[in-house]
């Protein structure tokens, strides 16, 4: 019999090989190592699966609740490439929607046509690279090989590589060139390029006949339009197919659960139906519910909920092969927490007692600026009163506390501008809700008593 | 070096010769029966008289004008010298689109008598080059074989239309009174009083070399090819050009092959004539060929006894079938020849000069860069490889070379390199840069005119064989017009009444007629057609909102212009068309204007220069030009040049141009213009009104051209719809076409008229025009829902219409507390506050002020309400 430390050196050793061989591995060894090693293998392969599926890796099979959409873009981009119709359109939806996903799902069937696969030319720009038109069309030149026309010779002027595209484009016709699809990521940030050029020149040609183009553009501002130009916004057909998800709350536990079920053809069906049942099971849990809500409250977006799966499935080990819902509050917890909490459990009594003083400070001045003489004085108060625990400190040392806060930018002066001033003197705001320092207090290792009571009480 | 001795450097001076013969008091002019030209530094004059035939300087230096004088005047103050012409014309300058009416070759002499009621006849006196000789060839009859080159033929008139036979009494000059008996018939024109044509040319030539010693000017790089140099082109600006020239695309190159006579010319056809010259030729004077001359001249760098003559003669002999022709023999000649011995030489250069211009545009910029001396070198290492690759021909290679050393037989090469694949092409390329170092060595030692000279007699061999290895080898073009691949399966078809209701309906398909600008057109139309006809300019400024068919109806004008044209019902016109948004700086109009006009590259400066001298020379035979400025807002510059310009030319009187602007808003030139710019736009403004709802009907009815597939309400419903909005036709277009769409996927589900009805158009107005804000509300989530409900509410509270992330946070939390929901922490707040801010629900701050950052809404809060109440 194995040990369990044997044993998880050699699932860790099988992983690795996995990886290569993907296929459900060859069983030749005795049946109670073979039983071991599925097991791990299992795992390994269940959480490899999964993970590929939460870190976007991989296209789904199909887009979720956007079937209608899905229908009008492919409807669109397949007359495009089979007809050689222009047209334009804009993907808008919020971040985390599905546009890229939507696309590629859209592009992956449109390229498994038969008429489309060899006729179609695409061209994919993105906002945040292609930051203005010269390099936007340097890419298109890339993109679609022209420039092996002009031989080795580089492009000279940004004019010139302007007119040579519209002339390539200029001198197709909607029979017998090829379609170029236009994918246009970021398109809100086009439109922050002088005069539009792009934009007004590949509209222009999806609006006349020349080489038969689609302009996709896939942006999360619902405003897009009115960041277009006249002239520009004419030649936009207006097309434009919004992402939202009208998820239920119920359909989306049921996302959760399509989502970290096993397929069907897992080599291990015996593993796979174990997971999967606990999978349901964890779904009808009480607390994973009410994560689960809590998240969907935040957001309907998937991203969000992958994320926090991924966390939880990165937690599922040899020692416990299933998920179960301490996986999911630990990846919640972790999910969830605050920024700045972690640092508040960080700083020094000294520190911490600063921070209230400047917290009853905002309580008093109704949050106006203070400065570190008003926060020392109210913390000398605080230790002549009623600190029982806390020692005098000097005010070099409170001085030295409050520019640590200062560097963490806990504190952050008002107008960072002005250096005339002393720094006892500088004028800084608290970076903290009333409720995060609570909260921290509460938290915060051993903390005095007579610390956390100066906290709770109404005025210093 | 030039076919005609055209631009010399030097000024001409014109002489009236004798006292006038005629005056017309009325008109002050004073008319003279010869005129002679005289060029500084030479002895005798040319004279040129009424009924002869001249030569006009024009824009190619290569083929000036051809007209035959008719009139000579001075006007009252005797300074200006005019000349009433009969046009003659060259294939080169008849419209590439009618070159074909010809129905065969043209014979590389040919010219044809012009006949153009509309094409000015008076040029000025002082662009008279000199005389030429004609001769005119019965339609019937063959082109004389063996004449000299310099002798044109006419044998039909080119009427603007179409090729007819020439009736040879037109060529007498019948409408001068004064002048001369008529002496048009080829026999005759010898007996010209003219003076003996090659004393002309040799005194000519003779400047010629003077000018090309003298002229410092000529840089070595200008210098490229004596081709260029030695035409002695008046201003930097037209060898500039020719070299754009040589690295322009396939056009040029076309053009070219035109004006090259040879080019047309099968290469047996070629050969044959240069036998043949050159059998006469050696007939006549009974040279001895001494193999050994031209290789001292190529090799020699001093430039003590190279004069023109020598370093151009080689060319003529350059060609690969004339091996024994050599320079030497040549430059024998040259001091033997009698003067009309040195006529023959001339013409007999001609081809190899064809085959050489041509050449030079082949060159890849390597070999423009390189000297012609490294291209021999190279031509030489290719032609020792050959040999040794091509063992069976090693004899023949053999023999040829036989007497010659290594720079004669780069020339006889050629022939062989047809067999060679295009590696041997590269191969070149390579040793030609390698050779460059050698090159330079060169240049040092010899003196700068020298080298030219010799790169350029030793340049020849290697074009030789360039020229024949071209057509066989598929070299990547330089500047190849780009184009998208084409595709693999062909464009499908619209399949049924709504797929072709689409297809027409899209904006891109050009529609029949353009119903409900009738008006427009009309005013438009007579403007143009009127300035077309009158040969004057002018300038007409557009405006209108975007889609309201402003650059569709003045194409349209243009093609109905156009289509008049061709029945010759209006002068012909070249229409150019720039538009603001397609150039990244207004200066590009220049350039984009030049190079539609001409063919040209240049900087913008220099295009602006170039059109600048374009429009305010007077030139004769001059196209009325309409050009078209679309988008005219986006020329604006500081001090406004571009557009001043654009509509200061037509202004002039010479120019010819018309220019019409179109731009989207009517008080532009109020707006934007300097008043010297808007006073030069002149008054003739059109505006193009939004389409009324009526109209935005018919034009989708006449779009649609009786396919039945709206019903009519619909058609009502967007028509009315748009022209409320915007009327935009571009707009009711699309719409339609989307309701094709959706009236196509619905009506396979209930069984419909299958006729797109009002719940199509209705659907399809909401997908385009219907704010997408609510919807966006309605589908966030119930945090983002709280947190904009937090938003108002903090805004009522303070009676702003902006507050900060921490006072919008503690009512956020507060009604997180009246929903029974957990409070989110401030991380979760700002997450949600700015995905908000992503879809611009919200207006935020940068995000590092964190909880300070303000926060504006960016819908109404009525709206808010709203879609948050209906939840």
């Amino acid at each position: 019999m194995w040990t369990p430390e044997i044993r998880h050196v050699a699932s860790r050793k099988y992983a690795g090989q996995w990886r290569e061989i993907t296929g459900p591995a060859p069983v030749k060894m005795s049946k109670r190592r073979s039983a071991a090693l599925t097991g791990a293998q299992g795992i390994s392969l269940a959480q490899k699966l999964l993970r590929e599926r939460l870190c976007h890796q991989k296209l789904p099979d199909q887009p979720v609740g956007l079937d209608s959409q899905y229908k009008y873009l492919l409807e669109l981009l397949r007359r495009t490439a089979v007809h050689g119709e222009s047209n334009s359109v804009l993907i808008v939806g919020p971040r985390g929607s599905g546009k890229t996903m939507l696309l590629g799902c859209v592009l992956r069937e449109l390229m498994s046509l038969k008429e489309a696969q060899k006729n179609v030319l695409l061209v994919e720009l993105n906002g945040l690279l292609q930051t203005d038109d010269k390099i936007a069309l340097k890419e298109i030149t890339r993109q679609l090989h022209l420039e092996n026309v002009v031989g080795d010779k580089v492009f000279g002027s940004f004019a010139e590589n302007l007119a040579f595209l519209l002339e390539a484009l200029k001198k197709g016709d909607k029979s017998s060139s090829r379609p170029v699809l236009f994918v246009l990521d970021e398109f809100d940030l086009f439109a922050h390029h002088k005069n539009q050029t792009l934009l007004y020149n590949l509209l222009d040609v999806s609006q006349s006949a020349q080489t038969p183009v689609a302009v996709l553009g896939l942006t999360c501002r619902l405003d897009v339009l009115e960041l277009l130009e006249k002239r520009v916004k004419s030649r936009f057909s207006h097309r434009q197919i919004h992402l939202f998800s009208s998820l239920s709350f119920a359909q989306y536990l049921d996302v959760v659960r399509a989502q970290l079920s096993l397929p069907p053809d897992f080599p291990d069906p015996k593993f796979s139906d174990e997971w999967n049942h606990s999978v349901t099971k964890l779904c009808e849990d009480k607390t994973v519910e009410e994560i689960l809500r809590r998240n969907f409250n935040g957001s309907k977006d998937f991203r969000s909920l992958h994320s926090l799966l991924f966390l939880a499935v990165s937690r599922v080990s040899v020692s416990h092969s299933t998920l179960r819902e301490a996986d999911l509050i630990e990846a919640w917890r972790l999910i969830s927490v605050d920024s700045k909490a972690n640092v508040l459990h960080g700083l020094s009594i000294l520190e911490l007692c600063l921070i209230i003083a400047m917290k009853h400070l905002n309580d008093t001045y109704d949050g106006e600026p203070f400065n570190f003489q008003m926060v020392h004085n109210e913390f000398k108060k605080f230790i002549q009163r009623k600190s029982h625990s806390i020692h005098k400190f000097e005010k070099p040392v409170v001085m030295k506390a409050f520019e640590h806060l200062l560097q963490l930018e806990l504190v952050r002066p008002v107008d960072s501008g002005v250096c005339k001033v002393q720094r006892e003197y500088q004028l800084m705001r608290l970076m903290l809700e009333h409720g995060q320092v609570m909260e921290a207090l509460q938290k915060y290792p051993q903390c005095p008593t007579d610390v956390k009571q100066w906290a709770l009480s109404a005025f210093g | 070096m030039s076919r005609y001795i055209t631009r010399l450097r030097m000024r001409r001076t014109y002489k009236w010769n004798g006292r006038p013969v005629g005056e017309d008091r009325k008109l002050k002019r004073q008319y003279y029966e010869s005129m002679s030209i005289s060029v500084e530094g030479k002895t005798e004059d040319a004279t040129v008289s009424l009924g002869q035939y001249i030569l006009i300087e024009g824009d190619d230096d290569d083929n000036p004008f051809v007209a035959q004088l008719l009139k000579l005047y001075t006007d009252d103050s005797g300074k200006k010298k005019t000349a009433v012409l009969q046009w003659f014309v060259r294939m080169c300058e008849v419209p590439q689109n009618k070159r074909k009416l010809l129905g065969r070759d043209p014979h590389p002499q040919e010219i044809f008598f012009y006949q153009d009621r509309s094409c000015d006849n008076e040029v000025d006196g002082e662009t008279i080059l000199g005389a030429v000789q004609i001769e005119y060839v019965p339609v019937q009859d063959p082109f004389p074989v063996g004449k000299s080159r310099d002798i044109l033929f006419v044998k039909l008139l080119w009427d603007t239309k179409s090729f007819r036979a020439l009736d040879p009494e037109l060529m007498q000059p019948s409408q001068s009174p004064k002048s001369p008996p008529p002496s048009s018939r080829g026999p005759q024109t010898r007996a010209l009083p003219t003076p003996d044509p090659s004393v002309m040319k040799r005194a000519m030539s003779g400047i010629l070399t003077r000018g090309s010693m003298s002229t410092g000017k000529m840089s070595s790089s200008e210098a490229e090819s004596l081709h260029s140099a030695s035409k002695l082109s008046a201003a930097k600006a037209l060898s500039a050009k020719r070299r754009s020239q040589a690295v322009s695309g396939p056009q040029v190159r076309k053009k070219l092959d035109l004006c090259s006579p040879s080019k047309n010319m099968s290469r047996d056809d070629v050969l044959g004539e240069l036998l043949d010259e050159r059998s006469e030729k050696t007939l006549t004077s009974k040279l001895n060929t001494s193999p050994t001359g031209r290789i001292s001249i190529s090799i020699r760098l001093t430039p003590l006894n190279l004069n023109k003559e020598e370093c151009v003669s080689p060319l003529s002999s350059h060609s690969p079938d004339k091996p024994r022709m050599t320079a030497h023999d040549k430059d024998d000649a040259a001091r033997a020849r009698t003067p009309s011995r040195r006529k023959d030489s001339a013409a007999l250069r001609e081809p190899a000069l064809a085959a050489l211009a041509e050449e030079e545009h082949e060159d890849s910029p390597i070999n423009t860069a390189a000297t012609s001396r490294s291209k021999r070198k190279s031509a030489q290492l290719v032609s020792s490889r050959i040999k040794k690759q091509l063992n069976l021909l090693g004899n023949k290679i053999g023999l040829q070379s036989d007497g010659e050393d290594g720079d004669d037989d780069d020339c006889f090469i050629p022939s062989k390199i047809d067999l060679q694949s295009s590696s041997d092409e590269e191969e070149e390329a390579k040793i030609d840069s390698e050779d460059e170092l050698i090159v330079k060595k060169h240049r040092g030692s010899g003196t700068s005119r020298s080298t030219e000279k010799t790169r350029v007699s030793a340049r020849t061999p290697r074009k030789t064989p360039s020229k024949k290895t071209a057509p066989a080898t598929p070299r990547t073009p330089r500047h190849a017009t780009p184009s998208i691949p084409s595709r693999t399966a062909p464009a499908r078809k619209p399949g049924n009444v709504l797929e072709e209701a689409r297809a027409r309906l899209h904006v891109s398909s050009v529609p029949e007629s353009l119903p409900c600008r009738e008006q427009e057109f009309q005013d438009i139309y007579n403007f143009v057609e009127s300035k077309v006809i009158d040969g004057t300019g002018g300038c007409m400024y557009i405006s209108g909102v975007p889609g309201t068919g402003k650059t569709a109806t003045v194409h349209e004008v243009i093609r109905s212009l156009q289509q008049s044209a061709e029945q010759d019902e209006i002068p012909h016109f070249r229409f150019i068309e720039i538009n603001g948004m397609k150039m990244t700086d207004p200066h590009q109009a220049y350039v984009q204007i030049l190079q539609k006009l001409t063919d040209q590259k240049a900087t913008p400066d220099h295009a602006a220069a170039l059109l600048e001298k374009r429009f305010s020379a007077p030139a004769p035979k001059k196209e009325t030009v309409v050009l078209l400025v679309d988008e005219l807002d986006l020329l604006w510059t500081r001090k406004q040049n571009v557009m001043y310009n654009l509509f200061d030319w037509p202004t002039r009187r010479n120019a010819r141009l018309v220019v019409l602007t179109i731009a989207n808003t009517m008080d532009l030139p109020e707006r934007i213009m300097i008043n010297r710019v808007a006073s030069r736009l002149g008054l003739t403004r059109m505006s193009f009104q939004p389409y009324t709802f009526k109209q935005l009907q018919q034009i989708i009815t006449s779009r649609l051209n009786r396919v039945k597939a709206f019903e009519e309400d619909a058609l009502q419903l967007v028509s009315r719809k748009v022209a409320a909005l915007s009327g935009d036709a571009r707009r009711c277009l699309d719409i339609c076409r989307r309701a094709t769409e959706i009236c196509e996927h619905s009506g396979s589900q209930k069984n419909s008229s299958g006729l797109v009805g009002m719940s199509h158009v209705m659907e399809a107005l909401d997908e385009m025009f219907s704010s997408s804000y609510i919807s966006a509300i309605r589908c966030a989530s119930v945090q983002e829902q709280l947190f904009l409900r937090a938003v108002i509410a903090e805004f009522r509270r303070l009676g702003l219409e902006e507050a900060t992330f921490q006072q919008v946070f503690v009512q956020h939390q507060a009604l997180c507390r009246v929903e029974g929901l957990q409070p989110a922490n401030v991380s979760e707040g700002l997450t949600v506050c700015q995905r908000l801010g992503s879809c611009r629900l919200l207006l935020l701050e940068g995000s590092r002020l964190d909880l300070f950052l303000r926060i504006r809404l960016n819908v109404s809060q009525d709206d808010v309400l709203y879609a948050l109440k209906a939840d």
